[in-house]
């Protein structure tokens, strides 16, 4: 079986972010990427199926953000190749772009799964493996917890619902499946390890596609959350306080 | 069956004379499956599958105690369980959460809390007292003070570094800080077993120390101050590391005068792994002690090479859940009933792991209120500004 993965960069939480003069975007000065934590699982999913079942498994990623630490860190943990789709936007693309380049590129690569995260914290919506599985005409589940081979042929996956409700259901190949999480947490793998695959293997680099122009949305403002400053201290004592808050409630409608 | 181990160390294990004083002395021995002396005779039998899946591998939190007592000098701490690790990890067997999580936002960020480099000034705001960045003054200075990364983040040690730092102050030092450029020194992950890790580490922080220029490193973290004198190259060679505890030690005659407030308390010390038992540095903690005007000093069942560990060191900060889960216990809620039993008021430690260790180890045994725990440097600082806050 042929295991494509598709790892995106996303801003690290870890320093403040910061918008810049625009008013429109993030001010890239102090950002860092790392990789969004559900194509970690993403990969740690494809690299269980390897090791069950002897898959070769490829890493493709969009150049942008420190993209060759997070691919060698993937040949490290035992991907068998690793791309990266060069050149790209400092801070990369829209979902919808990436999910065009991803399908171009894609359809040159022949996987028989396509997996990757189901959502990332920009793009919460989830949009990127639902487009490229309708780009490609390729079945599509999202929010898998576990994906197994099927005997049968295809892959079994048990995918999440709310309530904790979880369905298995037989996907045929080929297809893209939406990783919420793999059944172990990624693996460690040494630095040690990392820095020799620095040193003896390479990432083969893909020419990202000409798409022409995409539709975007246009951002007029963004911004951090503002408090809104309308808290209500109640004071006295106990009794004082529930008769104040049950006016309040009452006032606004609350009380029946 | 894992493969094989044809390392060096295989070879610094033969001469172990299979006497079990290394498991006998082990304050984590009676829950690990296989003992340190039973890890070298299944090494040596071949029997390397057994040993990398043993709980043992990860219940030595560096207390040095096998060390210090192995009749043939064997390295256990140094050397042994470092290697075992190592062997473990590049096997593809996971070291306990925890621990990953640790060595990752070290990787990434320089640091085991995953935090930003920006905020490893942050402690520095609540200082009162100028600290300058090396990189910005742009002259030698008399001493690099290395940081590391708890006094930097971690909020309950940031005190001691601001205290640290109005010491300093007051004692007319000039000295500087690498700030936001400095990264762990690595000595918890070499002894982590991650030497690829701490590899990296070593190359970043060797050449950031060769591009400046100063008299000497001093250091509130024992095992920075381990790290940098023994393991890293060229230890030795360049300006001379220490723990703050020799530094101040050396300086008691100008320290003496400035210590004006009285802490009419009776303190015990509680010598930490790294500086006792690996470096013998027992008497310097105990001469600042007494230098601070009212305090006594009163001496623990077990001081001083036979001191109990804290549970923090090597990777211990980061193997509570995984030992908790195997023995049962916490080796700082031991501690803590040694210190109450020496009646002190008062726990002084001067290693930053040990602060928060003890102060949890009070409230899960119990023992809120009996005793406060502070580092030596806050102690003298209290002294120094003349605050008398120390009261159990």
């Amino acid at each position: 079986m042929k295991i494509a993965v598709l790892l995106t960069m996303v801003p690290d939480l870890v320093e403040e972010l910061e918008i810049d003069a625009s008013g429109t975007a993030l001010d890239a000065q102090w950002l860092r990427y790392v990789i969004s934590e559900s194509d970690d699982h993403a990969l740690e999913q494809a690299l269980l199926l390897k090791d069950r079942h002897g898959a070769s498994v490829t890493a493709l990623a969009l150049d942008y953000g420190d993209v060759e630490q997070t691919l060698f860190t993937a040949l490290a943990k035992g991907a068998d190749a690793a791309v990266k789709i060069t050149p790209m936007p400092e801070g990369g693309p829209r979902r919808r772009e990436a999910a065009a380049v991803f399908a171009e590129i894609l359809r040159r690569q022949s996987a028989d799964l396509v997996l990757t995260g189901v959502q990332a914290i920009n793009d919460l919506d989830g949009h990127l493996p639902g487009l490229l599985g309708g780009l490609l005409d390729l079945p599509y589940v999202g929010v898998t917890r576990s994906v197994e081979v099927a005997a049968a042929g295809g892959v079994i996956v048990q995918k999440e619902y709310p309530g904790g409700v979880v369905a298995e259901i037989s996907v045929p190949l080929p297809a893209v499946i939406g990783v919420i999480s793999a059944p172990q947490p990624p693996r460690y793998v040494p630095v040690a390890r990392i820095r020799e695959v620095m040193k003896t293997r390479s990432i083969s680099a893909e020419a990202a596609p000409e798409l022409g122009a995409q539709p975007a949305p246009a951002i007029r403002r963004m911004f951090k959350p503002e408090p809104a400053g309308q808290a209500t201290m109640l004071s006295g004592g106990t009794e004082q306080a529930a008769q104040e808050l049950a006016a309040i409630l009452d006032s606004r409608g609350l009380l029946r | 069956m894992l493969s094989a181990l044809p390392r060096p160390w295989q070879r610094e294990f033969n001469p172990c004379i299979q006497c079990g004083i290394c498991g006998g002395s082990c304050p984590l021995g009676h829950a690990m499956d296989s003992t340190p002396r039973r890890i070298i005779h299944l090494a040596r039998e071949g029997l390397l599958d057994e040993v990398l899946r043993s709980t043992t591998l990860w219940l030595c939190v560096s207390c040095y105690t096998c060390s210090a007592r192995c009749p043939s000098g064997l390295k256990i701490t140094d050397l042994l369980f470092p290697a075992l690790r190592d062997a473990a990890m590049t096997a593809g067997l996971q070291p306990p959460a925890e621990v990953k999580k640790a060595l990752d936002s070290t990787y990434r960020y320089g640091n085991p809390f995953g935090e930003g480099p920006r905020k490893r000034l942050e402690w520095t705001k609540g200082a009162g007292v100028p600290v300058p960045v090396i990189s910005q003054l742009r002259r030698p200075v008399e001493v690099l003070w290395i940081v590391e990364c708890y006094p930097a983040y971690h909020p309950r040690n940031q005190r001691q570094a601001q205290a640290m730092a109005r010491l300093l102050t007051a004692l007319g030092v000039d000295f500087a800080i690498l700030g936001p450029e400095e990264r762990c020194v690595g000595d918890c992950e070499r002894l982590a077993g991650e030497q690829g890790l701490f590899d990296s580490l070593v190359e970043y922080t060797t050449s950031l120390l060769n591009r400046y220029e100063y008299g000497e490193i001093v250091t509130g973290d024992p095992h920075a101050m381990n790290s940098l004198r023994r393991i890293y190259p060229g230890a030795g060679r360049r300006p001379p590391v220490r723990h703050y505890v020799e530094f101040l030690a050396d300086r008691l005659d100008a320290l003496r005068p400035v210590l004006r407030g009285r802490i009419p308390a009776r303190v015990t010390y509680h010598d930490n792994c790294t500086l006792g038992r690996a470096w013998g540095i027992y008497d310097q903690p105990r001469a600042l002690l007494r230098a601070i005007p009212g305090l006594t000093l009163v001496e623990m069942p077990f001081a001083r090479e036979s001191a109990l560990c804290c549970g923090g060191g090597g990777a211990g900060m980061w193997l509570d859940t995984m030992i908790w889960q195997t023995a049962h216990e916490r080796l700082s809620d031991r501690r803590i009933a040694h210190a109450l039993a020496a009646g002190a008021d008062i726990l002084a430690v001067s290693c930053p792991f040990e602060t928060s260790r003890f102060e949890d180890a009070l409230k899960s045994t119990g023992n809120e209120g009996r005793l406060v725990v502070r580092d030596i440097l806050e102690l003298l600082d209290e002294s120094l500004t003349a605050r008398s806050e120390v009261q159990a």
